[in-house]
């Protein structure tokens, strides 16, 4: 807008330049340069006060809603859409952050010499359930703290989450209920193990303690016999403590911060639901 | 497109939706079709761009497709139910009178000048930006801006003929339509 008249009066102020004041577009200059003009006119001021207000009363109205929780469905939609994504072909470009967490954790406990050697261990099976044992321990804690995202695929999702893991580890899978013991599940996620894929579960109790069942197929031994199977055992060298088995050339390791004996509880809870 | 950046997203798209149809289910379900529809077409958008304007645009997009099925079942005869939408146009989480006022006053603004008025407001967009959402040149943004200002202005301060002298269209409840 051109000033008509004489640079002594100024210009009015239009609407356009009141928008751009209120609603912070202009440069400090510009900015000073129309309060100084409206200083002369108390009709663009009082509107300029009028939608101040309004601009602050319809930033105020609806505010909690940027507070409050994300609503499960719509969390579950960029669940799924990372699910499909992965499953179709760049599994690495999500996965790849998790994984190569998981292997800095475990050369991590490699070089700090609590890995048994790989020669002259006493059985195949037991052997590999500790390495087994110390992946699962590395995915407890690299997911387990998650807020926004502790698993792929939730819970409400149960079905599809047990036929996609089953698929994927190759395997018909059952998720244990261990809500007897007080422990909902959350939901799971696919993992790399160096044998394969791996699926892990979490569980939550009421006070927020998490557990996980991390799970996958071993290699086998020679003829698939020597690594098939081996008890429960317990240990607590790493992050969390876990009781970890191998079935029938699966491998299981439930982790969680607690006790032997409860920890023992749950995992012969979930060891009979297999 | 990482589905962090996507949820951070979540809340602000909420808010909007809750302004814009004055109603938190229709608004949840708005947002909740604009992330399906974002999670099916993320190839449409391009990393390093606005991530935040490709969503509100999407959101444009889907509510104007609503309100025109609206519109033609109006004009299909079809009636609405009154408990029903009486139900719906109460937003539970509206805690005063002022707000209650402000949120009616917004919904009797046409369509086109609310949607500009709250993506200027709310989410602090230039007027660019809003111009490339609502697929209008910036002018028609500064004067949908001004018109919406001026009238909602009169609105709250309770001028009788404001909501007569230029009333562009009749409100449009918008209603959950699954």
């Amino acid at each position: 807008m051109k000033p008509e008249t004489p640079p002594p009066v100024a210009a009015p102020v239009t609407d356009d330049e009141l928008h751009a004041l209120i609603d912070g577009h202009l440069p400090p200059a510009d900015r000073q340069a129309i309060e100084a003009r409206l200083l002369q006119q108390p009709d663009a001021s009082r509107r300029l006060a009028d939608w101040r207000a309004q601009r602050e009363a319809l930033r105020a109205l609806h505010a909690p809603v940027l507070e409050a929780p994300v609503p499960q469905p719509m969390r579950d939609v960029l669940l799924r859409a990372a699910a499909a994504r992965r499953q179709t072909n760049d599994w690495w470009r999500w996965g790849g952050m998790a994984a190569s967490v998981v292997a800095a954790f475990g050369l991590g406990w490699l070089s700090h010499g609590q890995w048994p050697g790989r020669a002259g261990a006493p059985s195949v099976a037991g052997q590999r359930g500790l390495a087994f044992a110390q992946q699962a321990a590395v995915a407890h804690v690299v997911y387990s703290p998650e807020v926004r995202h502790p698993v792929e695929v939730s819970a409400s999702e149960q079905a599809h989450l047990v036929q996609w893991l089953s698929k994927r580890l190759g395997k018909p899978l059952a998720v244990p209920d261990l809500s007897a013991q007080g422990y909902q599940l959350m939901g799971g996620r696919l993992l790399p193990g160096d044998t394969g894929a791996r699926a892990q579960f979490m569980y939550q109790d009421a006070s927020g303690v998490r557990l996980t069942l991390y799970l996958g197929a071993l290699d086998s031994g020679p003829n698939g016999t020597a690594g098939g199977e081996t008890a429960f055992r317990f240990t607590d060298d790493g992050p969390v403590p876990r009781f970890y088995w191998v079935d029938r050339g699966f491998g299981y390791a439930l982790a969680g911060p607690l006790p032997r004996e409860a920890l023992l509880a749950l995992a012969r809870a979930v060891h009979g639901q297999l | 497109m990482n589905p962090n950046e996507l949820l951070s997203e979540i809340p602000s798209l909420r808010r909007y939706a809750r302004a814009l149809t004055g109603d938190a289910w229709a608004a949840d379900d708005l947002v909740q079709d604009t992330l399906e529809r974002a999670c099916t077409k993320h190839r449409l958008w391009r990393e390093g761009t606005d991530l935040r304007a490709w969503l509100f645009t999407l959101m444009h997009n889907l509510y104007m497709n609503q309100l025109q099925r609206v519109r033609r079942q109006s004009a299909a005869g079809r009636e609405v139910d009154v408990d029903d939408s009486e139900a719906e146009l109460i937003a539970p989480t509206l805690p005063t009178d002022t707000a209650l006022d402000l949120q009616r006053c917004l919904l009797l603004l046409p369509e086109e000048q609310r949607e500009v008025l709250l993506l200027v407001t709310l989410e602090d967009l230039s007027y660019k930006t809003v111009a490339k959402i609502t697929g209008v040149p910036e002018g028609t943004v500064m004067s949908r801006l001004s018109r919406a200002r001026h009238r909602l202005q009169a609105l709250m301060d309770g001028v009788p003929a404001a909501a007569g002298l230029q009333r562009a269209a009749e409100p449009v409840p918008l209603r959950r339509l699954k």
